[in-house]
This record gives structure tokens, C-alpha cells and sequence, in this order.
């Protein structure tokens, strides 16, 4: 055991912070500190910075652009951009589609999406969930019959997170509809320009329009654009969903919330002393910290388990459930730090050209508390979770 | 002991419930919410008809209510239909300092506001304030027979449609102090006063008023020169009693339309409220519930006795709203997935309610450290 960083860890910590010192503009990061939405534009823009330092995806084989970075390195990596308030990594097509081409994909499909991907020209969005298959994934209704060298698409997708940006979709639809739910799902590519897809936003109780519905009538895909093999789309799925898993402990964003909230905490006054002084506030804060010291290092623990081999299985489902915990308890005391100032709704003095109502940092916690319940409920609900921890380990036992 | 209300408080409830289910169904409330000025004159109009603004008077201000008990009998009603009108604002906050220290003349704009025809606001907190009634930095200055008033004050509720806002200012003392705060009418057209107004997470509107060298006639002053704060903290009490019965109807319907999606709501194969993780977690949310209701009755019971008595349960009320309310929310979105998330589903919208009744007159952690100095003294 041995729990500090080495000097070469060291080395590239320093390298990572004059990167970021360099490269990351104090107007991106003040937004991002501030909870303002980013825009396409923004986030396009530090992909280019990242994919120009060669640092855009840390989590790919070197043959493919990858950085070869060890676990720790990964760590600090993400440590780091979390407390500068770097924008975050849109996933999709980094880390969810990604590791499934690298592994199930042919290789002219590699060779085509792979770079498009680094380069940020293509904004994949993920089209897995339906009004109807929610928790239960395999239940998709959505179908692909084959008609010569196209599949034709019709069904519909819904929660697509920030699909209005997207150019393309990895989707899960349903290929025969005669055999096991699980044995009958394929793994399609689909240009959004394709005729008879439509794109409709849902507007999330915050306001934001972060998600999507997106309906397909007829839409014909080419048969080069299935993954793998037809049917075998589960499997891929499966993989892809451990993929997701990993990164939803959150640990930078949550040492990133917490630094925001005692900055909170120590400008706000409470019968004439820094809120942080409360004893109430004080313990709660406390124990938030103390939650997440040790979630940090079962994250290492589990990263580095991951880095000679070990496939997280359970543990990453915990790392979901506690991370999520603590990320949206953060945000609760978030929102009681700002008092009185969480109860108006920002989006006017955050996008247009008013003066801010309250502090700054008080806009826009109260929407972030309420976005934030997403947490829990997407990348595998927390009861899900629990589920199949339960079973995992209970099985074991039996 | 007797937990059945009045015939007259039954009647009220029944004729307010069938009124809400009738015309403030969830198309108008998202109308409502969408509106510019994010309330509806028109439902105003027809309650005040109904005769709900005058429930929170007594006899003797012009209403036939007043008490506790009326305040929680129609804030429950309010909650469980998501109303976002200001009955708190212009009813128990500024026409309820209007009718305890108010002159004849000043008491006679209360008719108006009892006939739905005149909008109040209370711009009591500061930006520094937070929940502390008594942070009052807002400055009264006498210069012959006129007073001037400076300051800002932060969040005031409804102060965009308000004909009147009753503004507090301090008259001596220091910041903190009790003993020298007053309480002045002015009119929404003074001279030197500034509105910023916006929309709230939850609805409704609020504004941020600037008081530069408004100046009003002594006779504008509501009670004694700097002895406002009794009454002031009376009325903050009656809020919090109005706030924690709106919580209470919101966690009705929060509870309500959870119970109903998970015997609908189909995974697996089967609806999900078959999942024992989901049943308990439910059956969590009834249990809180009744907390919560027994909660109110303590503060509504409460709010006409002495001020350490009323205040000892009114914290302990809030409190414990506060950590149920959240609890309630948050389950209530997570059992339903993420049609929770969505804007325009009606439990959004109820969530929002009970969370941000938290930031009104005091937050869970402030009426902890209340209940704790009064259950001392
Ligand atoms: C903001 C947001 C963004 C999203 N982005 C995307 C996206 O980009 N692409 C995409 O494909 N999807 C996305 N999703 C969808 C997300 O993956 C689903 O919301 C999630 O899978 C849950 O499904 P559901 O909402 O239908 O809830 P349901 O599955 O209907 O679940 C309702 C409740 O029942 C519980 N439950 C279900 N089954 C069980 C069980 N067996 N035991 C115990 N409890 C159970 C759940 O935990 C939940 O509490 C997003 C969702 C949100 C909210």
C-alpha cells in the first residue's frame, strides 16, 4: 500500500495543470463553474483543444489515437480538468461507441468513424431507451427489416441527451421479433440526415432542452452500418453499458462541486457569520467531504483492479450508487447555500444580458439540484444497480 | 381532542378542492407557468369570489377565517393543486400586517384586497439577509413630514402586481436589532422606486426592489415607529404554518400520482410497483406523510398562542417538512424514471413546490437551530 502519487505522478501532474493553465480559457471555465449550459459551439472547441494534445481519449488503444496513460494517470487526468472546471467529455461517441467499433466493429468501419470521432466531425448520440423499454432495455420496440441492401428503421427513440447536436446515432433495434427479446436486437449506425427522421426536444424540469424524442418512419439505413453481427446487438450493448459505468462515479465532479460550494459557503452570511461557520452547515459539509474521501479511493482501487485486467462487474454498479449519492447530495447543499437567491429561475440572467439577481453563484443551483436527479435514473437506475449487486453477490453465496 | 374540522372549514375545503380540480387542471397551470406575468387574473378573481382570500382574515379585519386552522385548511388545497398565485404574499403577508397594525384609513384598501382586486407584497428580506427576520439594513429617514426610504430588498414575491408594497425599514438601532424596524405603505408608482422582476424555479414572479430616496408621508408608516418586528414575526409564523400546510397538499399529490404509476408503468413484464424495493420505498413516502399532516396541525394549532409556544412548533413543523418534503420529491422523481425529469409532466412541477418551500422563511437547517434555542429557553 502505498497512497502517494510517485514523482513521474507527480511529473505528469504538473504537465496536465500547465495544459490546462495554457489551454483552457477562464471564460469556459467560468461557465462551466457557474452551471451554464455550453452550447455546441463550446464543447466543439475543447474536443479540438484535446484531440490537438493528443489527450482526447485517454481510454482508447494507442493503435487508435489512445494515450497510453496508466490508471493513476487517468485519475489525475480527470481530477485535474474536474477542479479547473474543464467542460466535460461528451461520451457518446468517445467512450460509448468507441470501444464497441474498436472491439466488434469491421475495419472499414473503424477506419471511417474512428478519426471522424477525434476530429469532432461527427456528434454521435445514444438511441437505446423507448417510451416503453425504460429499466428494461431489451423490451425495444423499435424494428430494422432487411430489404436488400438497406435495413428500414421505424419506431422511436426517446431521452436522447443533446440528439439536437447530433449528426449520427448508435441505436438498438429490434432485428426478429420471433425470438428471445435479448437474441433479436441489432446494434445500428444512423446518419440523422436520413429522410423520415425527426428530432423533437423535451424540456427537462429545469428548463434545459437537454434530451430528445426522436421518431423513425421508413427510414433506410445501409446494411454496412449494422455492428457486429444481426442480432447479436445485446452482447454489444452489454459491453458498451460497462464502459458507461466506469466513468459514473463522478469523483472530479464532485471534489469540483464541493470546492464550489465552500466558496459558496464562506461568501454567504448567516446571522453574521460565513454560512460555513453554521455547525449545522458545517457538519453537513463535513460529512459530504468525508463520504467523498473514501468513494475517491474505492475509485482508485477499482480503476486500478481495471488496469491489470479485472473487468469491473459489481463494483462499478456500487461506484454508480455512491457517487451518484454524493453528487446530488452536494447539489442539495448547494441549493440551501444560496438562501432566498435559489428561488429565481436563472435562465434569463444566465443567457441573456441582465445583471445576475443574486450572487453568481447562486443562479443556478436550485435548476442543478433538479437536472441533477437524472443521476439515479439514467446509465442503469440506482435500483437497477442495487439489483445487480444484490444478485451478483447473493448468487455467490447461494 | 377533536381532528375533524369544523363544518364551515369542511365546506371551505370541499368548494376550494372542487373548484382546483375544475378549473386549475395541469394544461392551464402550464399556461399559467408559461405566461409573462405568471399568475392568472381571471382564477384570482373567481377564488376571491369564492371567498378564499377572505378565509385569511377574522371577522373583525372583514374575512371569516383568520386562524391557523383556515390558513392550513386552504394552503393544503393550494399545494395539491400546484397553485402558483400569491395568496401568501398578498393575503397572510401584506394584507395580514395591514389588518393587525393597520389605521381605518390604511385598513380600508383591505376590502380591495379581499375582493381580489388588490395585489400586496412584503419586501422584508435584504441580500444579505437570508432568513433572519431582523437583518434589516433598508434605512427610514425622517425629513419634515415626510419619510425617505433607501435600500435593496431581495426576492419579493408578487411584487410586480402589487399595488402596495409593504416595505420594512430601520428607524434605529443596528442591523440585527429587533426594537427599530417600522413598516411603510408605498405605492407601487413612488417616485425612486425600482423593480427588477423575473420568474421563479417553481412559478410565480418576484422582483428585486430598489428603494432610492422614496419618499412617503408619515401617515404611510404601518404601527409604531420602530416596533414593527412583533408583528412581523407573527405573520412570518402564519407564512410558515401556509407553507408547511402548501407542502403537505404537494406531497399529497406527489404521493397520489407515484401510487398511480407504479400500478401502471410496465417493465419486466409487470407494473413496477410489484418490486418490493419500490413498494417499501412507497410505503416510506404514506409513512412520512402522515407525519407531515400531524406536523401542520401542531403549527396551525399553535399560531395563536404566545410567541415561544407558537414558534417551538413552528419550527419543529418546518423541520420536519423539510426533510420529508425532500425525501417525498426526490423519491416521487426517481420511482417515476425519467418521465419525472420532463417540464411539462405535472409531478415536476409539484416536486419544484415542496423543494423550494424550503427556501422561504426559514430552510430545514435554520428552523433546526430555532426549535433547538427555543426548546433551551
Ligand atoms: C436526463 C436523461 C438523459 C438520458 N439520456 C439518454 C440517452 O442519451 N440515450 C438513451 O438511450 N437513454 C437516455 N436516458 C434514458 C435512461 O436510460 C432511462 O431513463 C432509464 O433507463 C430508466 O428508464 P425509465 O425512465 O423508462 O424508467 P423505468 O424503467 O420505467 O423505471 C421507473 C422506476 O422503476 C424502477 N425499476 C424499474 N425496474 C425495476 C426493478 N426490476 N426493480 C426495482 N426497481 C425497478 C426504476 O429504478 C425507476 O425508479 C436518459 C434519461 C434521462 C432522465
Amino acid at each position: 500500500m502505498d497512497l502517494s502519487y510517485s514523482p513521474e505522478d507527480i511529473a505528469f501532474r504538473d504537465e496536465v495543470r500547465a495544459f490546462l493553465d495554457a489551454k483552457l480559457s477562464p471564460e469556459m471555465s467560468g461557465k462551466v463553474r457557474n452551471g451554464q449550459e455550453l452550447g455546441k459551439a463550446a464543447h466543439d472547441e475543447w474536443h479540438t483543444i484535446l484531440n490537438e494534445q493528443g489527450w482526447l481519449a485517454p481510454n482508447w488503444p494507442s493503435e487508435y489515437g489512445g494515450c497510453e496513460w496508466n490508471a493513476v494517470q487517468k485519475h489525475i487526468f480527470e481530477m485535474e480538468c474536474a477542479q479547473a472546471n474543464a467542460p466535460r467529455i461528451i461520451p457518446f461517441g468517445l467512450t460509448m461507441l468507441a470501444p464497441v467499433l474498436q472491439k466488434f466493429g469491421s475495419d472499414a468501419q473503424k477506419a471511417y468513424y474512428l478519426p471522424r470521432i477525434l476530429s469532432g466531425e461527427d456528434w454521435w448520440c445514444q438511441g437505446y431507451s423507448e417510451p416503453g423499454a425504460g429499466s428494461d432495455l431489451a423490451s425495444l420496440k423499435t424494428k430494422a427489416v432487411r430489404d436488400g441492401d438497406h435495413y428500414v428503421v421505424n419506431g422511436q427513440k426517446t431521452w436522447t441527451t443533446l440528439g439536437q447536436y447530433a449528426n449520427w446515432i448508435f441505436c438498438l433495434v429490434r432485428t426478429d421479433p420471433d425470438v428471445k427479446q435479448q437474441e433479436g436486437i441489432s446494434f445500428l449506425l444512423i446518419d440523422m440526415d436520413t429522410p423520415g427522421i425527426e428530432v423533437r426536444p423535451i424540456i427537462l424540469l429545469d428548463g434545459t432542452p437537454e434530451v430528445n424524442e426522436i421518431w423513425f418512419t421508413d427510414v433506410r439505413v445501409p446494411v454496412e452500418n449494422l455492428v457486429g453481427e444481426e442480432n447479436k446487438g445485446w452482447t454489444y450493448a452489454k459491453y458498451l453499458l460497462t464502459h458507461e459505468r466506469t466513468n459514473t462515479a463522478g469523483v472530479g465532479y464532485s471534489q469540483a462541486g464541493l470546492s464550489a460550494l465552500k466558496r459558496m459557503a464562506r461568501a454567504e452570511v448567516s446571522n453574521g457569520r460565513p454560512l460555513i461557520e453554521n455547525p449545522h452547515f458545517a457538519a453537513r459539509l463535513a460529512q459530504v467531504e468525508i463520504e467523498l474521501m473514501a468513494m475517491a479511493t474505492t475509485n482508485l482501487r477499482i480503476v486500478s483492479m481495471a488496469a491489470v485486467g479485472q473487468a469491473p462487474g459489481v463494483e462499478a454498479s456500487m461506484l454508480k450508487v455512491k457517487g451518484t449519492i454524493i453528487r446530488q447530495e452536494i447539489n442539495d447543499l448547494a441549493r440551501r447555500a444560496a438562501g432566498p437567491y435559489a428561488m429565481p429561475f436563472a435562465s434569463e440572467s444566465v443567457e441573456g444580458d441582465n445583471a445576475p439577481i443574486g450572487p453568481d453563484y447562486a443562479g443556478p443551483v436550485a435548476a442543478q439540484y433538479f437536472n441533477n436527479r437524472k443521476l439515479s435514473i439514467f446509465a442503469g437506475s440506482n435500483e437497477i444497480q442495487r439489483g445487480i449487486i444484490a444478485k451478483v453477490k447473493l448468487g455467490a453465496m447461494g | 381532542m377533536n381532528f375533524e374540522l369544523t363544518e364551515e372549514r369542511q365546506m371551505l375545503q370541499d368548494t376550494l378542492r372542487r373548484f382546483l380540480a375544475d378549473r386549475y387542471d395541469t394544461k392551464t397551470r402550464n399556461e399559467i407557468l408559461e405566461s409573462d406575468a405568471g399568475l392568472s387574473a381571471d382564477i384570482w378573481g373567481q377564488m376571491a369570489e369564492l371567498g378564499i382570500i377572505g378565509a385569511m382574515f377574522t371577522e373583525d379585519q372583514g374575512g371569516f377565517g383568520g386562524t391557523g386552522f383556515d390558513l392550513a385548511v386552504v394552503f393544503e388545497e393550494l399545494g395539491r393543486a400546484g397553485v402558483v398565485e400569491p395568496f401568501l404574499d398578498t393575503a397572510i403577508l401584506g394584507g395580514g400586517l395591514i389588518a393587525a397594525l393597520g389605521t381605518d384609513a390604511q385598513k380600508a384598501l383591505l376590502d380591495d384586497v379581499i375582493g381580489g382586486t388588490h395585489h400586496l407584497a412584503f419586501a422584508h428580506g435584504e441580500p444579505t439577509s437570508r432568513y433572519d427576520l431582523s437583518q434589516v439594513q433598508t434605512t427610514a429617514t425622517a425629513n419634515g413630514d415626510q419619510i425617505v426610504l433607501n435600500g435593496r430588498k431581495a426576492v419579493v414575491i408578487n411584487a410586480e402586481a402589487a399595488g402596495t408594497l409593504i416595505v420594512s425599514a430601520r428607524e434605529s438601532g443596528g442591523v440585527g436589532d429587533e426594537a427599530g424596524i417600522s413598516l411603510f405603505l408605498v405605492s407601487a408608482d413612488a417616485d425612486g422606486l425600482d423593480l427588477m422582476g423575473y420568474p421563479m424555479l417553481s412559478g410565480g414572479r418576484a422582483a428585486e426592489v430598489m428603494l432610492n430616496d422614496v419618499s412617503v408621508p408619515v401617515s404611510a408608516r404601518l404601527g409604531a415607529a420602530g416596533k414593527a418586528y412583533p408583528a412581523i414575526a407573527e405573520r412570518a409564523a402564519a407564512a410558515s404554518v401556509a407553507l408547511a400546510a402548501e407542502a403537505l397538499g404537494a406531497m399529497e399529490t406527489a404521493t397520489r400520482l407515484t401510487g398511480e404509476y407504479l400500478m401502471t408503468r410496465k417493465q419486466f413484464g409487470r407494473p413496477i410497483g410489484t418490486f418490493q424495493a419500490l413498494q417499501h420505498r412507497f410505503s416510506d413516502l404514506l409513512i412520512e406523510l402522515e407525519q407531515v399532516r400531524s406536523a401542520v396541525i401542531n403549527a396551525a394549532g399553535h399560531l395563536e398562542r404566545e410567541a415561544q409556544v407558537r414558534d417551538l412548533n413552528i419550527a419543529a413543523a418546518r423541520n420536519l417538512i423539510g426533510r420529508a418534503g425532500r425525501l417525498v420529491a426526490e423519491d416521487a422523481i426517481q420511482m417515476h424514471g425519467g418521465i419525472a425529469m420532463t417540464q411539462e409532466y405535472e409531478l415536476a412541477h409539484i416536486a419544484k413546490r415542496i423543494i423550494m418551500t424550503d427556501h422561504r422563511f426559514g430552510d430545514t437547517d435554520y428552523h433546526l437551530e430555532r426549535f433547538i434555542a427555543l426548546s433551551a429557553a
